[in-house]
């Protein structure tokens, strides 16, 4: 917001002064500028007739797609099952530890503001930086393809997210309710007990089932690396080519997905 | 206070503390439903536990491999991989968030007639469900290996994550603004730019800014199906055994991951 | 003597001088209040009392204990006898009524006691007599935050009584209440002290009030203590003292007129 003096002394209004007026527009060009430099780039890797063909590609692909073949989904239990095994053990182990460190990463919590805290906040983003699909990449090379690499793909993956939000969910609870509870005269674990877990735990609710859901959704992929779930028979089905099957899949996944999403928001909803 | 005589010790007895759930059938249900469920879960895990243990050994060894990482050796493709998702970002988050902000308007139900609304909100669900992997397996199949296809994959992805978010901001505006807008006789461009925009700008930034944080994220992995980025890197160093070389691309990753995170957290301080 | 504090002084790291060199001495069963404007200190004083706030020098004596010089097991022991109301109510606001009450009775159960909310019965007992006393028995289950201001007071008042201290340390109690509720529930407070020898220190900011509900006035200014006398004591000029030149000839009468007005609303 500005107000200019025009030549003849009346002043005017303008939304900014010249000079931030030039920086907008620069900041846009920049912006722009940077993206088509990119693109360019990606443009340089690509071999264009292929996307031309892309059209034709994908309505080959729908047509060999369609129709789905459903009898393939007797096969598909098990491994949905072991998909929604995976994402829920997995959250239980993530929560199991993320929690003990979202309280050791909370500034108001943390025993040690030097030492302990900044340790943890490493080891949160360590945890959050790596994608569970390279979390079970590296799993299933020590503990070989399966569900459990899957299990601690997830795990290893969720506990940064959930330390995370849980020790920015502790930071900002009520620092007078704390208070009062330590004028009681409790200790510090009791003070933990009365004043702070009251206080998070319907954020703790909605983190552990937000998770909970998202990891639904990683679980249907990391069989693609090996890490069990019905990821595995995908990789299986894409391989030999065998698409009706492979829309099976999706619609098996689609519909999991949906139904995870769906008590997910009645959960929170209930909690809030 | 009471002018009638208070048994203490009668209510005493009588009181109970809180349970975690209130109704008593509801809660019965669900401590029954997580017993099932955990005995269902563990009954069906099939984990070879003679490999898992010899994975200790190998941890060993596998960890061994990683240091010291080596960034030398194959500098060059770690450099590629990683411009390669740099630009991929870029462009995506780009598009991704012009494309999300009509179908934001048209999901917001407030400003979309009920038909328009639904579509909008389809489109969103059908982005939202399916992982990046298996949407990029698709691109893939349609336009051929290489970036291009990552570049989609997120911009698809974004579109649903952003146009979700907005178009919950949108729904939350204070009414009155945009009809005090309205009530001067503006146009309905003019009413999303003077009644609307201002009251969702601030997390449209801070969204966007996160949203490129994430898709940076997601590029490393798109690699593992062939969509570029330095997963591509990471995967062929796995394949190779070259694993000092994959600590080097982690050690990337989680390097830009942060500066991303902590750019994005200082871009959403700003605007806030 | 109940209380009795001497030099108190406190610094903040960032430098501020919240309290210089105070001494003051508090018997058995005397209600006390502390006045001043905002910033004299008087937050800090009750605060470094139950050591909440952590003096910088001087000698906190309750009955003859050193509380300056307690280790933190002794310190939590110290505190029980010494109850805390706040102004913002500050109940934990997920818990139920009765929760709240009990929390006051956390320093004398071990931790998973509590944890899993097993008192004696005669604490329970106890926190139901006393949460009739205050009119709420029947509120017992309901969450403290389903509560208005003057119950959410009243629990917060029932919480610190369940310590069974000998003091009570009382943080702008009415600062959130209207008018009528603010009378209540000092009127409550000073009730409570007389029937169970109460010693207490009630920060407030309504001069009226502290007039009205008690027999001693102490003036917090800059960290000094400026005034320190009977009520009716309390003039014009002690009132400059504290808060600075103003015309008070209004505040010292309006005590009178507006518990009157509250009682023909009453």
């Amino acid at each position: 917001m500005a107000i200019l003096t025009r030549a003849d002394g009346t002043p005017d209004w303008r939304r900014r002064t010249p000079k931030a007026d030039l920086l907008v527009w620069a900041g846009w060009f920049g912006a722009v500028a940077l993206t088509v430099a990119c693109f360019q780039f990606i443009s340089d890797r690509t071999i264009w007739p292929f996307v031309w063909d892309a059209p034709a590609q994908g309505a080959d692909l729908i047509g060999r797609m369609f129709p789905p073949r459903w009898s393939y989904a007797s096969q598909l239990w098990k491994p949905l099952l072991d998909t929604i095994n995976m994402a829920t053990i997995g959250t239980a182990l993530a929560i199991v530890i993320g929690v003990p460190l979202a309280f050791l990463a909370a500034h108001n919590t943390t025993p040690s503001r030097l030492v302990v805290r900044p340790v943890v906040l490493f080891i949160i983003v360590a945890s959050r930086s790596i994608n569970s699909l390279i979390w079970a990449l590296i799993l299933v090379i020590i503990l070989g393809p399966g569900i459990l690499a899957g299990i601690m793909a997830i795990a290893l993956r969720s506990v940064g997210f959930i330390a995370k939000l849980l020790y920015e969910a502790i930071e900002e609870i009520d620092a007078t309710q704390v208070e009062a509870v330590t004028a009681t005269g409790a200790s510090r674990p009791q003070v933990l007990g009365w004043a702070i877990v009251p206080q998070v735990m319907p954020a703790f609710a909605g983190i552990s089932v937000f998770r909970w859901d998202i990891n639904i959704r990683e679980a249907t992929v990391l069989g693609l690396v090996g890490a069990g779930g019905i990821g595995m028979q995908m990789q299986a089905s894409i391989n030999v080519l065998a698409w009706p099957q492979v829309t099976t899949i999706f619609v098996l996944i689609l519909g999991t997905v949906l139904v995870s999403e769906w008590l997910s928001a009645r959960v929170r909803h209930a909690v809030i | 206070m009471s002018a009638t005589h208070f048994d203490a010790a009668a209510a005493a007895r009588a009181w109970r503390p809180p349970p975690l759930i209130e109704t008593p059938w509801l809660r019965y249900a669900v401590y029954l439903g997580a017993l099932a469920y955990a005995l269902v879960a563990f009954s069906t895990i099939e984990v070879n536990w003679t490999r898992a243990a010899e994975g200790v050994e190998r941890a060993g060894r596998f960890l061994s491999g990683f240091f010291p990482p080596d960034f030398v050796t194959k500098g060059d493709d770690i450099l590629a991989g990683l411009l390669e998702s740099l630009t991929m970002t870029v462009v995506s988050t780009g598009i991704g968030i012009i494309l999300s902000i009509p179908v934001a308007l048209g999901a917001s139900r407030n400003l979309a007639p009920l038909p328009v609304y639904l579509f909008c909100r389809g489109i969103i669900a059908i982005s939202r469900t399916f992982q990046e992997i298996i949407i990029a397996i698709v691109f893939v199949a349609m336009v051929g290996f290489g970036p291009l296809a990552g570049t989609l994959t997120l911009a698809f992805a974004t579109i649903g994550f952003m146009a979700k978010l907005i178009a919950e901001d949108i729904e939350d505006i204070q009414a009155s603004q945009a009809e005090a807008v309205r009530a001067t006789g503006s146009s309905w461009f003019q009413l999303l730019a003077w009644g609307v925009l201002p009251q969702v700008r601030p997390r449209l930034i801070g969204l966007s800014a996160y949203r490129l944080d994430i898709n940076f994220r997601e590029s490393a992995v798109l690699g593992l199906v062939g969509a570029g980025g330095i997963g591509d890197t990471l995967n062929t160093s796995f394949d190779r055994y070259e694993f000092d070389t994959a600590a080097a691309v982690l050690i990337v990753i989680i390097v830009i991951v942060l500066a991303c995170e902590y750019a994005s957290g200082y871009i959403r301080r700003q605007v806030q | 003597m109940l209380l009795s504090i001497e030099g108190l002084t406190k610094r903040y790291p960032t430098g501020d001088l919240a309290l210089d060199k105070v001494d003051l001495q508090v018997p058995a069963g005397q209600v006390m209040a502390l006045i001043g404007p905002s910033g004299a200190g008087k937050s800090t004083l009750i605060r470094c009392v139950n050591r909440l706030v952590e003096p910088s020098a001087g000698r906190v004596m309750l009955d003859g204990v050193n509380l300056t010089a307690l280790g933190s097991g002794a310190l939590r022991r110290a505190r029980r006898r010494m109850g805390m109301i706040f102004q913002e109510y500050a109940l934990v606001e997920r818990l139920t009524v009765m929760e709240n009450v009990l929390s006051g009775r956390l320093g004398y159960v071990g931790f998973w006691a509590s944890w899993f909310r097993r008192f004696p019965r005669k604490d329970v007992e106890e926190a139901f007599r006393l949460l009739d006393r205050v009119g709420l028995a029947h509120m017992a289950d309901k969450r403290a935050d389903a509560l208005s201001g003057g119950q959410r007071q009243r629990v917060g008042i029932v919480r610190a009584l369940m310590q069974d201290p000998k003091l009570l340390l009382v943080d702008e109690p009415t600062a959130s209440l209207d008018p009528k509720t603010s009378r209540q529930i000092m009127r409550l407070i000073v009730e409570l002290c007389a029937e169970r020898g109460l010693a207490a220190i009630i920060n407030i900011h309504d001069v009226a009030l502290a007039q009205q509900f008690a027999r001693r006035i102490v003036g917090l200014r800059a960290g000094r203590i400026v005034f320190d006398g009977p009520a009716e004591d309390l003039r014009a000029e002690g009132l400059t003292d504290i808060y600075g030149e103003e015309d008070w000839s209004q505040t010292i009468r309006k005590a009178e007129e507006e518990d009157e007005a509250a009682e023909v609303l009453a």
